[in-house]
This record gives C-alpha cells, structure tokens and sequence, in this order.
C-alpha cells in the first residue's frame, strides 16, 4: 500500500510538481495498479535469468573516429532559454 | 585522549583520451567554444542512441591491466538515474552491477616501507557537461550549461578503503597517476579535469575492526588540495568525536580559499539512482585474446622498470623510484645509460640538475631541449678533466637554454680546464705571495684557511683551474 | 471505387503508366485530408509543399523514361513520434510542440530513398503512451468507421490515415501493440517486425527494448513494401540486427500447404468478445480449408504479460522520458525559483496524466525497496514468457490470435480505470517482450466496425508472416471494405 507520502518522495524523483487533486489521483491508481501486479508474485523465477536484451546482439563497436558536429544554431534552435552559446538555466542553488 | 586511525579509500575519474567521444562521434578536444564539440547523441535530443566507442573499451581495459585487474568476460552498460542540467539526458551510461574490472591493486611507497593498496573495481562511463556561472554559484541568478564534455570517456576506479593517512592517500594517487600516464590512455591532468579525485573519510578507534561512519569529500582540485582536505577532514571528524559528537553521513565540499570542508547544501532528499540496463546498447563480450593483445602492448610499468634499475643499474631504490615515476622521464634516463655506462652520474645529473631546469621552465621531459647524446658528452668532457665539475653546471644550464652541443660551449667560451701544472703553479705560488695571513693560518693548523686559498686560485682562473691539482700544488707549497 | 483507396501497389502502376502523375495524386491525397480530416483529426501536421516539390520530382523522372522505384510518388503519414528533419515532432505532447529536430530518423531517410512524398505527421497518445489516441495533449483522433469510437492507439493517427485515404501508407510505433491495435481498431494491415530489424534511430523513446517502427497499410503487399524500404541495419542503433533484409515481396505467396499454425488457447480465453472469437474461428477455419495444419496450443506465462510489460515499459519509460527538463529543447515552465523547481513545473505542467502516472510508477518500480520485487522479477517474466514461444516455434511456423479482446471501444470507455485500459495490450505485449514479429490484418466486422486477426511468427520470420497473412487476404477481401466517411 503506498501513501500520499510515498507519492510525494516518488515525484522528488522523478521531478513532477503533482498538484493536490494530482496526488490523490495517483495515490489511487498506483495502488490500483500495483494491486494487479501482485500477480506476479505467484511466478516462481528461482531459477530463471533475467531478459535485459531479447536478441542475442553482443559487441556492436563504432571506430573511434570524430564526425560532424551539429552547428552552433542547431544545437541551440530548440533552447528556451541560451545565452551567446550557452543554455542558460535558473541557479542551481 | 583516545587513538585514532584514519580510513579512506578514493574514486578517481579519469578521462580517456580517444579522439571522440564514448557513445558518439563528437571530438573529445579540451577547450573550444561552449556547445561546439556537440552532437544529437551528447546533446541528448529525442530519437538519438548511443553506439560504443571500441577505442574506449580498449583504452579502459589497457588502463584495468596496468592496475593489476582482472578483466570481466561479460560486460553490460547501466543507466544512472538522477537529474543535473549538466547532463544531457538526466540520466548517465555506466556500469554498476558488473563493471569491467576488479580486484585490482597498486603498491605504493611510503617512508622505505612498500604497501599495497586494493583496488575494487574499474567501469567505464561518459562525463557530464560543465556548468558556468557569472560570478558565484550562491549569488548567481543562472547557470550557463555547456556539454562540450558531454560523452568525454571515464573510467571510474574505486580504492578500498586501505589507505591510513592523507599521505597514503596522495601517494597512491601519485602512484595511480604515473602508472595511466604509462599506458598512454589518458593525460591525467588535474587542472583540465581528465583527473578527478573524490575521497571517502572515517576514522575509528585504532585497534577497532569496524569502519567510523564516513564523509565524502568532493572538489579537490590538486594533489595538494587531496592533502590538505583529508588532513582537515580527519582532524574535524576527531574533534566532534572527541567532543562527544557523531559524524554525519554526508558530501562535503573542500573549500581551497577558507581551508575546510563543508557540507554541500542539497535539496535532494535521498539519492535513489535506480540503475537500470541501457536498453540502446547491447552487452559486450570481450574476447580474452584481445585481452591479452593489449596485455602484450603495455610497456613495462614503473614498479618493474623500477627493480630493473636496482637490480641491472646498481641504483639506489629512491634514485630508481624518482627515475621510473613517469615513462618520458625514464626513457630519457635509458637513452643515456645506452650511451654512457655511469648510471649513477647520469641519475645524479637528471636528478638534480636536469629536473630542476625542466621544473623551473616548465618544460615536459618530451621538449626537453638536451638531449639524451647531448647530456652524455657532456659526461664525457667532464670525465676527461676537460672541464670541471663546477664548470659543468654552468656548460649545462647553457645547454638547455640554447640546445648547443657541450663541446660547442666549451669552445665558444673558453671553458677548458687548466690542468697544465706549470700555469698553475706560478697562480698557485702568486696566491701565496698575496696572502700571508692565511698561508699562517693554515700552517697553525686552521684547515679552513686551504679553502680559501683554493677560492683564490680558481677565482684567478675564471673557476678553470683543475681543483685536485690546485689542491694538490697548494698542499705541496705550504 | 475512389482514387483514395488504391493501394500503393495499385498507385506505382497508375504513375508508370502515366494515367497519373505523381503531383496530381498528392495534390489529391491532400484534398482528401481537407475533405476528411476535419473529422478524423489524423494528422497533427502537414507538409503539402514540400510533398509536392518531392511529387515533382518522380514526375521528372518518369518524364525522362527512368524506372521508379515502387514507392516512389507514394504520400505516406508518419507517426508524430518519429523526427524529420525540419519538421515539428511533437510526440503529441505539450512539452515537445514546438520541438523541431535538426535530424531525420533513419526510417524517414530510408523512405525518402525509395522515393516516397510525406504527406504529414500523425496523432498518437502522448510519447505513445495510450491505448486510443486519447492521451494526446492536442485533440483526438476519430475511428474512421465510426467517429464515436477510438482508432486505437498509440498510432491511432496513422491507422486512421490510412484507413480515411487520408494517406496510402503510414509508420507507427509498437511498443506492446501500439501498430496492430489500432489496425485492427481502423481495418487496415499493421506490422511490428522482429526487434532490430527496423532501425528505432530518431524514433522518440518510450521504453527502448520493447519499441518497434512498423508500417500501416492497406493490404499485405503493401505491406512488404514499406518493411522492404525500412528493414536492415543501421550503425547508428545499437540494437539493430546484422540480419541481411530477405526479399519481402518474393514472401507473397498464395499457398499456406502445410503451414503449421497454432492458436495460443490463452489469447482465445476470457476478456474476448464472442464476436471477435468467432470472425478468429472462421479465419483457423479457412486457414484450415487451404491446407494449413490448425491446432490450438499453449503460451502458458500469458497471464503475466501485460503487468510484465506495464513494468518494464513504464520502468525504461521513466528513465528515456528524464531528458524532458526545459534546458536544451521543449517546453519550459516559466517563474521557476532555482534549477529543482524548474525541472519540477517543466515536467509537472509538460506532461499528461498518462505519461506523468507511467513516470511514476517507473520511478517506484525502479526504486531501492521495490527494485527487486517488480523490476527483476518482471525481467524474469520476460525470460519465460520468450521461452514460451520458444517452445511454441519449434512446432509452429506461425501462431495466430485476435489482435485486440474487442473492436473499437467508444471515446471515454476505458479512460476511467487505467488498468482496464492496460488490458488492451493482452494479446499484443507478448510479442514486443520476445521481440518476435506480428502482423494485424481485418479479418471481419462486428456491427460494422472492423475486427484484426494477429499473426506472430519466429524472429527475422516476416517472410512467413507475410505469406499466411497475403493468402488470409486473396481468399477473404477484407481489406477492400471501406468506411463511408
């Protein structure tokens, strides 16, 4: 059963200002759903490995060679916010 | 008042210098304007996916080799959840459950004494961007975020906690430093950044087996600074025990101006940094035949290069450690034993005089402007009596400023040792006419008085004279 | 029959032999789109112009005699979840509505290649999060057979494209169904091919190892055509496979003798409309008739798929969707006090309901405390559900179910619980956690509205999807049923 509180510290982490009406909302459905997840625990998976890949893909290299860089404008087209060449963000502390 | 011993074990990152970046195309190069050395992939936009870089794979494994590390077969990357605006997309590609690399270790030297210090574990990861303020970070009311370091390789190497003092801890940085600088993977520069160092500090009751709750000290900029932050990180953590307190767990920032550490103000309520698999990269097998292909590249590293020169060189152990400390150092030293068979005189030159000038002018052992044939005609005039050993330093100060061969010097300004006995004597029996008072103070058993009178005659021969046959004269005439 | 119903098969033999040319069929296409879309809603953007200059090209080109490759001219939607360069990609959400990128998605690059016109940028649930297209931050998109319904989703937008003739062809993405839902929701042919057969560089991510990019068409041949343009390896995606592209048109056989066809009885289990059961028993039936062995089988870890999928994909989700923050692209929340309440207002008012409830319960599978007991163990539930087909592929060439429980549901049916909404996926996540292909093509109506028939087959295998799935549609006609909109 997760709380108010547990939603609270997950949206810290995840970095999503939840309003009131929000919190409650998830509080809910996260339970909601989590409660269909318990499912899983009737799986028994002692034995079994984990899938992290599904294909049997292994040392896919590129050569260390330097290619085109985007240009300046391009870097900072979609910026909300630059200066000169910079991003530019509120202070950090 | 109760004993203590101090714990600390250290994370250093350490740039790889590939010519692009870890998991794109982009230049690696130090410097450039903000946001130039950037691609889709560093600068994090939406549909981009990161590929490998396979120089960084081998770069990091030549690194874990020289670091005494055994090599993992399977190897996977991580994502490290945490937001930063330094990072390109909140989250960065690292290893965490199996890093490429442990069980690693290093001796380090202390006092005489040799000590070897574990090494947990090696992984590679990608660097984050740089963050730029107007003024202080407290007062400022923006950041300015550049990711031309965005994707720059790392490896990440991470002490146990075996070291027992900040001395400890700076020779094996020291000694981590010199042995990367060999394998040609990095140029481990403090000051740019492709060196970093964090420390983790306790301390405990000495004779007690469990580790005191430690602080993790961060911003250390120099070799000194690493000094100076954990001896006053020690000292803070003994007064608060020793007052009663208790240590906090927490970051604290080394503040090089004020000369303390402090602890980072965060907002962050508990770091979770729920690692995951990369998804957008498949896992990497690495082949034990290339393992060793690397293994058989390495040159030889300092420790052995060092018993070399003990055992082939007759050198003392302090002259083959100084020597062995960094690779250009001792290939300069080597060259000149190839061509000279006084190791210990060559030792002594590039020990002292040598070092002195390429430290006074800043100078890399690569530019040095003698080189290692140049240093040994010199021995060689010298070891001929063709000049005196006085006379040497000055020859070989020239030599490094103008690059000019010795026997050039020489010539140019006269510098050849008087040892025609005739010159001399009429010198030698002119100083004694002059001085009176010290030819009677020596003959009344005041041996500081042959000095001076050996001052006198080299002084009369623009320092030419060959000083045992001055000896020698002066000797016979009193 | 209308101009806006040919296949792009159909099209190729019109612009070859001159009766069309290829500025006149986008200039068509595009007064289709205004004569529907206002109902529809399909697409988010449009980029007549530069498919005109591009339409003019391949009319230059037939002009001088050269031969045309077989999408050339063709207008072709794409999911708004995949970059072209130039062109604003939103993924429907707020936090990317002005996001133009300075790159195309190797599928798009491709495409273009082989000579196609893009007529737009399609609708989808916001990051392709959804079920029905209604997660969208703009507006949603109508199921073309009947507008009270959902197309589907997430690719609802380009299924409904397609389906409207509002575009000949069109890309989605399929993450744990998001192509064959809405394909079988509009009556059209939709494809999720093998896992790195198709390059996901420039796709939009929702959770890496479970997305696919797949086309949408109206008829199989069409079909293997686009697979044919999109598939094979690109150095840019790490995961795409070595796997040398078959000849997927060779693949489009009449003849499915001897074929071995499984029905996995799970997928045929509770939660199925009799209805929907019934068109996928007369589809065995025929299957049977023309010479394919039909036998019911077993995928026994069934059950746990769609809670192993909601786990994984909201896991990776919350990670991939990390890079939304206000600093380099996208939406930034204004008044922010430092850079913690930037990042928090940016996503917290960026973000839809959907992405922001799948963000968190990403962030709290994957936390300390409950890693281990969703997380890992969901990765295990990944292992045997793979090794269920596994099994079932050493005995079967392809195994056959309904693509969705039900045909379109009506706007607002599903959104209220979101775990009934997840129930969506139950006959689709399978697939994208092996990572193995699987095709949805119409295999029957239910009070008019279009019913699909799912198709899986063995990794790299689309050639024998492609072939069972052609013959299911020579001997049927399905597709050429046509809304009346």
């Amino acid at each position: 059963m997760i709380t108010e509180k547990d939603v609270d510290h997950v949206a810290i982490l995840a970095r999503l200002a939840l309003t009131g009406k929000e919190k409650e909302m998830f509080t809910k459905q996260l339970n909601d759903v989590l409660e269909h997840f318990q499912s899983l625990k009737r799986l028994n998976t002692e034995k079994v490995q984990p899938t992290a890949y599904v294909l049997p893909l292994r040392n896919i290299y590129r050569e260390d060679q330097v290619g085109d860089h985007i240009s300046l404008e391009d870097a900072l087209a979609n910026c909300p916010d630059r200066d000169e060449n910079y991003f530019r963000v509120p202070k950090i502390v | 008042m109760t004993q203590y011993e101090t714990v600390i074990g250290l994370e250093v990152h350490v740039e790889l210098k590939t010519r692009s970046k870890i998991f794109c195309h982009s230049t690696t190069a130090f410097g450039g304007d903000p946001n130039t050395h950037v691609c889709l992939v560093c600068l994090g936009l939406p549909g981009a996916l990161p590929v490998i870089n396979k120089s960084v794979v081998e770069y990091a494994i030549r690194a874990a080799l020289a670091l005494n590390f055994q090599i993992a077969g399977f190897n996977k990357f991580d994502r490290k959840n945490y937001f930063y605006p330094d990072m390109s997309k909140n989250c960065q590609i690292t290893q965490n459950d199996l890093p490429l690399a442990e069980h690693g270790y290093l001796n380090i030297e202390l006092n005489g004494d040799t000590k070897k210090i574990g090494i947990t574990r090696l992984h590679m990861e990608e660097d984050t961007g740089k963050l730029v303020h107007q003024g202080s970070i407290t007062t400022t009311p923006f950041s300015l975020v550049d990711y031309n370091r965005a994707g720059v390789p790392l490896i990440e190497i991470v002490s146990e906690p075996d070291l027992r003092s900040p001395e400890e801890a700076y020779e094996y940085l020291n000694k981590l430093k010199a042995v990367i600088l060999y394998t040609g993977v990095s140029d481990c520069k403090m000051e740019e950044g492709s060196l970093r160092c964090d420390a983790n500090v306790s301390v405990r009751p000495a004779g007690s087996t469990e580790f005191g709750t430690k602080t993790e000290i961060k911003n250390m900029n120099s070799f000194k600074a690493l000094q100076k932050a954990l001896a006053y990180e020690v000292e803070r953590q003994i007064e608060v025990l020793e007052e009663g307190g208790r240590i906090v767990q927490e970051t604290r920032t080394w503040d090089e101006e004020k000369g303390i550490t402090l602890a980072m103000r965060s907002k962050e309520h508990a770091h979770d940094y729920r690692y995951m698999p990369e998804p957008d990269l498949a896992p990497l097998v690495i082949d034990r035949e290339w393992v060793e292909e690397i293994k058989r590249s390495l040159p030889e590293l300092p420790d052995d290069r060092k018993e070399r020169y003990v055992r082939d060189y007759g050198l003392p152990a302090y002259d083959a450690m100084v020597l062995t400390n960094t690779k250009e150092l001792a290939d300069y030293f080597e060259a000149c034993v190839a061509d000279y068979s006084n190791p210990k005189a060559v030792s002594n030159w590039i020990m002292g005089d040598l070092s002195r000038l390429l430290k006074a002018n800043g100078t890399e052992t690569t530019n040095c402007p003698i080189r290692p044939e140049q240093l040994t005609a010199m021995l060689r005039l010298l070891e001929k009596g063709t000049i005196s050993g006085k006379i040497a330093k000055v020859v070989f100060e020239e030599m490094f400023a103008s690059g000019k061969d010795a026997e050039v010097i020489v010539k140019e300004k006269g510098l050849v040792q008087i040892s025609d006995e005739g010159a001399i004597t009429s010198i030698v029996e002119e100083v004694i006419a002059k001085n009176p008072k010290s030819v009677e103070d020596f003959r009344a058993g005041k041996s500081r008085a042959l000095g001076f009178l050996v001052g006198q005659v080299m002084k009369a021969t623009k320092g030419k004279a060959n000083p045992e046959l001055v000896n020698k004269l002066l000797k016979e005439r009193l | 029959m209308h101009l806006y119903q040919l296949t792009a098969h159909e099209l190729h033999e019109l612009l070859i032999n001159k009766e069309l040319s290829a500025e006149e069929l986008n200039n068509y296409i595009f007064d289709r789109i205004e004569a529907v879309d206002d109902q529809i809603r399909s697409y988010i953007t449009l980029t007549k112009e530069s498919a005109l200059e591009r339409a003019r090209v391949v009319d230059k080109q037939i002009q001088a005699g050269a031969k045309i490759a077989p999408l050339a001219g063709i207008p072709v939607a794409i999911k708004d979840n995949i970059c072209t360069k130039g062109v604003r990609t939103t993924a429907s959400s707020k936090m990317l509505s002005n996001f133009i990128p300075p790159y195309s998605a190797t599928v798009v690059e491709k495409l273009e290649a082989a000579g196609v016109t893009i007529a737009g940028k399609t609708n989808l649930d916001e990051f392709a999060m959804g079920s029905s297209t209604e997660n969208s931050a703009f507006f949603t998109t109508k199921n073309p057979w009947d507008t009270e319904r959902v197309p589907g989703g997430s690719s609802g937008g380009s299924a409904a494209a397609v389906c409207a003739g509002a575009a000949v062809c069109a890309l989605g993405s399929d993450t744990g169904g998001s192509i064959r839902q809405p394909a079988s929701f509009c009556g059209v042919v939709g494809l999720k091919p093998t896992y790195g057969l198709v390059s996901r560089y420039g796709l939009i991510a929702l959770a890496s190892s479970l997305d696919h990019i797949g086309p949408f068409t109206r008829d199989v041949t069409d079909c293997a055509l686009i697979l044919e343009a999109i598939s094979g390896n690109d150095p840019k995606d790490s995961t795409s496979a070595s796997y040398k592209t078959p000849d997927f048109f060779a693949s489009l056989i009449n003849d499915v003798r001897g074929l071995k066809i499984g029905v996995p009885e799970e997928y045929m289990a509770a939660g199925i409309a009799p209805e929907v059961r019934l068109a996928i028993e007369q589809a065995m039936s025929l299957f049977e008739s023309l010479g394919a062995v039909v036998e019911y089988t077993t995928l026994p870890h069934t059950e746990y798929a769609v809670v192993t999928y909601q786990i994984i994909g909201s896991a990776e989700a919350s990670s991939s969707l990390a890079r939304y923050d206000g600093v380099r692209y996208g939406f930034r929340a204004p008044d922010a006090e430092d850079v913690m309440d930037m990042f928090m207002k940016t996503r917290g008012q960026g973000f839809g309901p959907e992405v922001k409830r799948r963000i968190m319960l990403g962030t709290y599978v994957l936390s300390a405390e409950c890693y281990d007991d969703y997380y890992l163990k969901a990765l295990k539930a990944r292992t045997l559900i793979k090794q269920d087909f596994d099994r079932a592929f050493e005995k079967y060439d392809v195994l056959l179910s309904p693509t969705s429980p039900t045909p379109a549901f009506r706007f607002g049916e599903k959104a209220v619980d979101p775990f009934h909404m997840y129930l969506s996926d139950i006959c689709t996540a399978s697939s994208n956690l092996a990572g193995i292909p699987g095709i949805s093509l119409p295999c029957g109506f239910v009070d008019r509205m279009p019913v699909g028939l799912q198709l899986m087959g063995r990794y790299f295998d689309e050639g024998t999807l492609l072939r069972a799935a052609y013959t299911f549609e020579q001997n049927t006609g399905y597709h050429q049923e046509f809304p009346e909109i």
